[in-house]
């Protein structure tokens, strides 16, 4: 499975992003300049976290009107993997590849530390390497993570499965706990904390393994079968 | 030319903590009378006069400028027109 990471100006865990897919997952993976993207011959796509653009304006909002973004609304629209983790969550809200907004943290300071999540959604190409209700640890790194959507768009969240993973103990005040959203098709998940800083006892966690690894394993049965 | 500003400020009922935090030290300078801060963005524009200004400046605001979901916002155009 060949996986882009996206690098914008000011990204900075791409190569954690990188570093996850191509050492521990042992995948083709390439970090891909947003400028100079062809996106045709990729899986999946990356979109890691920092600050692109420097935050200008809102958090992902530069980003989410770059050239690059027509590519990947291609991408998502063709029912291939999207991943956007913390800025790249942001960015795809912006996109409206998903919905809702995000906003300052509750109680405004930027939160970087292991945060205890639950797993909503274990159904998803995202997910499927969890059980329904785990507790998963990943770490959060955000001053903007506040997520945010009206009761409508929440009530369908529900209804469609949508929410990928909530926080135990919500530290940013996002609505309903949410820590993690699926599009309505299911191939683009946007989340706040960090799979990608998960992936090895060494880092204080491992749990972000078997998200790359649904990745993987659903690309292939489905790969397989259209084969 | 034309001076366009455009206001942008979080909806109503949209929880505004950097307006909250505001409002809380005003208070505590000892302005009880502060019974609400909000906090918004306010950006400037040169823009070249054409007939549908205004509506391009909101075309602007929703793809760009504000977030729909969040923000609303208000143009206003001042400034005669320049040689």
């Amino acid at each position: 499975m060949k996986f882009a990471v996206i690098v914008f100006p000011g990204s900075n865990c791409d190569r954690d992003m990188y570093h996850a897919v191509k050492e521990i997952l042992q995948e083709e993976a390439d970090l891909v300049w947003y400028q100079e993207a062809n996106l045709e011959n990729y899986d999946a796509i990356l979109l890691p976290g920092g600050f692109s653009y420097g935050d200008y304006l809102r958090s992902g909002a530069v980003a989410s009107t770059s050239a690059v973004m027509k590519q990947i609304k291609k991408h998502a629209a063709e029912g291939k993997p999207v991943l956007g983790v913390c800025n790249g969550f942001q960015v795809l809200t912006e996109a409206e590849l998903l919905p809702g907004a995000m906003m300052r943290n509750k109680h405004l300071s930027f939160m970087c530390h292991q945060e205890s999540l639950v797993v909503e959604n274990d159904n998803s190409i995202f997910t499927t390497g969890y059980k329904k209700g785990e507790v998963v640890r990943f770490p959060i790194a955000h001053g903007e993570g506040n997520y945010f959507c009206d009761e409508e768009i929440l009530e369908e969240l529900k209804a469609n499965n949508q929410i990928a993973f909530t926080y135990q103990n919500n530290p940013n005040g996002s609505v309903a706990d949410i820590a993690g959203i699926i599009n309505k098709a299911g191939n683009v998940l946007g989340m706040m904390p960090h799979p990608e800083r998960a992936v090895e006892a060494l880092l204080g966690s491992d749990d972000g393994v078997k998200l790359f690894q649904s990745m993987i394993q659903n690309w292939r049965d489905t790969y397989a079968r259209n084969a | 030319m034309k001076k366009v500003t455009v206001h942008i400020t979080l909806k109503q009922g949209v929880l505004d903590p950097q307006g909250k935090a505001i409002q809380e030290s005003l208070n505590s300078l000892g302005y009880q009378e502060i019974q609400e801060a909000r906090v918004g963005k306010y950006i400037e524009l040169q823009v070249e006069d054409g007939p549908d200004l205004e509506a391009r400046v909101k075309e602007m605001c929703d793809k760009l400028l504000a977030n729909p979901v969040i923000e609303d916002y208000s143009i206003s155009t001042e400034g005669a027109r320049q040689s």
